[in-house]
């Protein structure tokens, strides 16, 4: 049974947990079997990531982000270690629970927009409520407002493959946000974007988040969006090696 | 709602392929539902000629079935005009009877006095005018009826007919003015030197048998049957032929002759009394055959009489042979569509699976749980299904109507004369509804596998497929 938003647990976000930790990981290591090898992609990772921030994720290619990313998103599970979601530890969930959990809580944007090719921007928007459950009325009224806020109201019956780059990535931040999630994870957002259009992109999801209050977490190599950031994880061959909070370093 | 949408739109989306994989159904349905139409028309067409022949039931004395054809004057009837009497005033069996006739069944030898020519036959004598109802029956309008009218009238004992192969081996053809009857080849005198004479005189038989009966002149070949009497003495009659019918099977249409039912009592039992060997009951509908079967048992035992009864899948072995070899090629076929079916819908639908991984990936990041993927892969597959059944069976009604008006004809197995060709899909409903409803389930099986394999990828892996 997927639980629908939640407006006493936003309104408790808001008001008394605005500095709690949205994500908390504790000793988090990943180990992938290669053939006969295990290769590890993240060792004894330790963090928090506080709720209604902007964080970032950066690192060199195969430095472990992505794995980071998967783990905090409930779509990978640690070998060792504990992943919480607002202090719910998300190993003692099984795998329609993990499905319920996403479904509510957690919003994705993907480097290559993976909008659903034979849906409408609307019916993308659309998509996660329905999943919810949530009744045909309420959708459509978070859906228009959505499609509003990315500036995409005439495109609103436009397939994926008649949408730009740009447009393709708006209607995945509208589709990440519609259902008031607890965080947003993108994975480099902007890698497939031109510069101006990646930095459209950017100051969209920095209002997005302002306007909903909501945690963003990205993984990025774009020196645009470090810069819009209010904490940043550094990662190295699946360390944490350094975390810098807006105004100073950790 | 939303999975039968995506559902659909994938179907328009990927449209070469699907319809590929839905001209195969449809294909596959028109040709299961044909090949059932046209096997239904078979069926229907050799019951008809079969009922037209030897009605629903013939009753005979017990023991004439198995061993009465050896000597069918030994096994008649004696009382048969009551029999008859008794079932045609049975007010049940009045609602359900076309026809209730008595026929006799005798053997022989047939001879061409002029021609120095002689045979065996088979023959039966009826009364014509009730055999001739008998070749109107066609309950499943298959339009095919016999010779409606055998140009024989019941007061008239001296007409009767004969199979084609008979006329020709009497060397009739000519007089007859037949087609595709060719005459026989002139026999040289050492072979005419080598042929034993015949142990009876038929000439001198018939002629004195033929004064006897004041037989007038005319035109038809008149032709002398020698014949056992129930009392085992030789007894000959004359017959005019009068016309001809082709026998289904050539050693019948060599041997049959066909009389007047008094005809072949007089050649049968002389002066004696006169007797049947079996009385048809050819009834209304074929679904009444196990009703009408109690009621005869019934009245059978009411009234003590020691008679046996057989229908016509029993009278006429090669019906049931016919059905069952028609029933085998069906199931050999359909099982060819079947495994085409399910390896092409298999196949489309793992394209698909492969080709959509990465939407896997992203469906189930969003929350779609393991089932609902698989709903979605399974719902695609039975839509394919329904499409490609439903154009089938349009495209199989099609094809039936074309055929139907084509005024083609054809001669079907244990019949002597060709009808018309029918593609009998009225009467094959439940065919249509079993083919239509059996791919659209096998579609949706055939997509368990694709769907079974999308529901189970783990969303990392879905969503790091290029």
């Amino acid at each position: 049974m997927i639980i629908a938003a939640d407006p006493e647990r936003d309104f408790q976000a808001a008001n008394h947990l605005t500095v709690a930790p949205v994500v908390t990981l504790s000793h988090v290591a990943k180990t992938y079997r290669a053939g006969s090898e295990n290769v590890p992609a993240l060792r004894d990772v330790s963090l928090s990531i506080r709720s209604r921030t902007f964080s970032v994720i950066v690192g060199p290619s195969g430095s472990g982000k992505t794995t980071l990313l998967n783990l905090i998103g409930c779509i990978d599970t640690p070998t060792v270690g504990t992943v919480a979601i607002r202090g719910q530890d998300v190993a003692l969930l099984n795998d329609n629970a993990l499905s319920e959990f996403r479904a509510q809580r957690v919003g994705f944007i993907f480097q290559n927009f993976s909008l659903i090719p034979v849906l409408s921007a609307w019916e993308n928007i659309e998509y996660p409520l329905m999943l919810l459950g949530m009744p045909a009325a309420e959708r459509r009224e978070r859906t228009t407002r959505m499609l509003e806020a990315v500036g995409l109201t005439d495109k609103r019956g436009h397939r994926p493959n008649q949408l730009s780059g740009g447009q393709k990535q708006r209607v995945a931040i509208a589709r990440a946000l519609v259902k008031g999630p607890d965080f947003v994870l993108a994975d480099e957002p902007t890698a497939n974007l031109d510069s101006r259009t990646g930095a459209d992109i950017i100051s969209l999801m920095r209002r997005m988040q302002e306007e909903h209050s909501t945690t963003f977490i990205f993984s990025t190599h774009d020196d645009h969006l470090m810069a819009h950031a209010d904490e940043t994880f550094s990662i190295c061959d699946g360390q944490v090696v350094d975390h810098v909070t807006r105004g100073g370093s950790c | 709602m939303l999975t039968l949408i995506i559902a659909l739109r994938n179907i328009y989306r990927n449209s070469r392929r699907s319809l590929t994989t839905l001209s195969t159904i449809a294909l596959g349905a028109a040709a299961v539902t044909l090949f059932g139409a046209f096997i239904t028309y078979i069926e229907y067409g050799v019951e008809t000629g079969a009922v037209q022949e030897t009605g629903h039931l013939q009753v005979f004395r017990k023991g004439y079935f198995d061993f009465g054809s050896a000597a069918p004057a030994a096994w008649g009837m004696n009382n048969y005009q009551a029999i008859l009497t008794l079932i045609r005033q049975d007010p049940e069996m009045k609602s359900l009877t076309a026809v209730v006739t008595p026929v006799q069944s005798l053997n022989g030898i047939v001879g061409n006095a002029e021609n120095n020519t002689s045979k065996t036959f088979f023959g039966t004598g009826f009364v014509p005018s009730e055999r001739d109802r008998m070749k109107l029956w066609d309950e499943y309008g298959t339009g095919s009826q016999g010779l409606q009218n055998s140009g024989l009238s019941d007061s008239d004992l001296s007409g009767g007919i004969s199979g084609i192969g008979l006329v020709r081996i009497l060397g009739f053809c000519a007089q007859m003015k037949l087609n595709d009857c060719p005459a026989a080849p002139t026999v040289t005198d050492s072979g005419k030197d080598a042929t034993p004479p015949p142990s009876v005189n038929l000439a001198e038989l018939s002629g004195r048998d033929r004064d006897a009966n004041s037989v007038t002149q005319s035109v038809a070949p008149t032709v002398d049957l020698l014949a056992a009497t129930a009392d085992g003495a030789p007894n000959v009659v004359g017959l005019q032929i009068r016309g001809v019918e082709l026998q289904p099977a050539k050693e019948l249409d060599d041997n049959y002759v066909g009389m007047n039912l008094g005809l072949a009592q007089n050649l049968i039992y002389g002066r004696g009394e006169r007797k049947a060997t079996g009385i048809i009951v050819q009834l209304k509908r074929t679904e009444d055959l196990q009703r009408a079967r109690a009621r005869l048992s019934h009245l059978f035992k009411e009234h003590g009489l020691d008679l046996e009864m057989r229908d016509f899948t029993q009278l006429n072995p090669q019906y049931t042979q016919i059905v069952n070899l028609f029933g085998t090629l069906f199931s050999f076929v359909s099982l060819l569509i079947v495994i085409v079916v399910v390896f092409t819908v298999s196949n489309a639908m793992s394209m698909s699976v492969v080709e959509r991984t990465g939407e896997i990936g992203t469906m189930r990041a969003m929350g779609v749980l393991r089932r609902g993927i698989r709903r979605q892969f399974l719902v695609e597959g039975s839509l394919i299904g329904l499409l490609g059944a439903t154009s089938g069976v349009a495209l199989a009604y099609i094809a039936a109507y074309c055929v139907n008006h084509s005024l083609l004809t054809w001669t079907p197995p244990g019949r002597g004369a060709p009808v018309p060709l029918i593609l009998y899909m009225s009467g094959a409903y439940g065919l249509i509804v079993i083919t239509w409803t059996g791919l659209l389930v096998i579609s949706s099986l055939a997509s368990m596998l694709p769907a079974n394999r999308a529901g189970r990828m783990t969303v990392v892996d879905a969503l790091r497929h290029v």
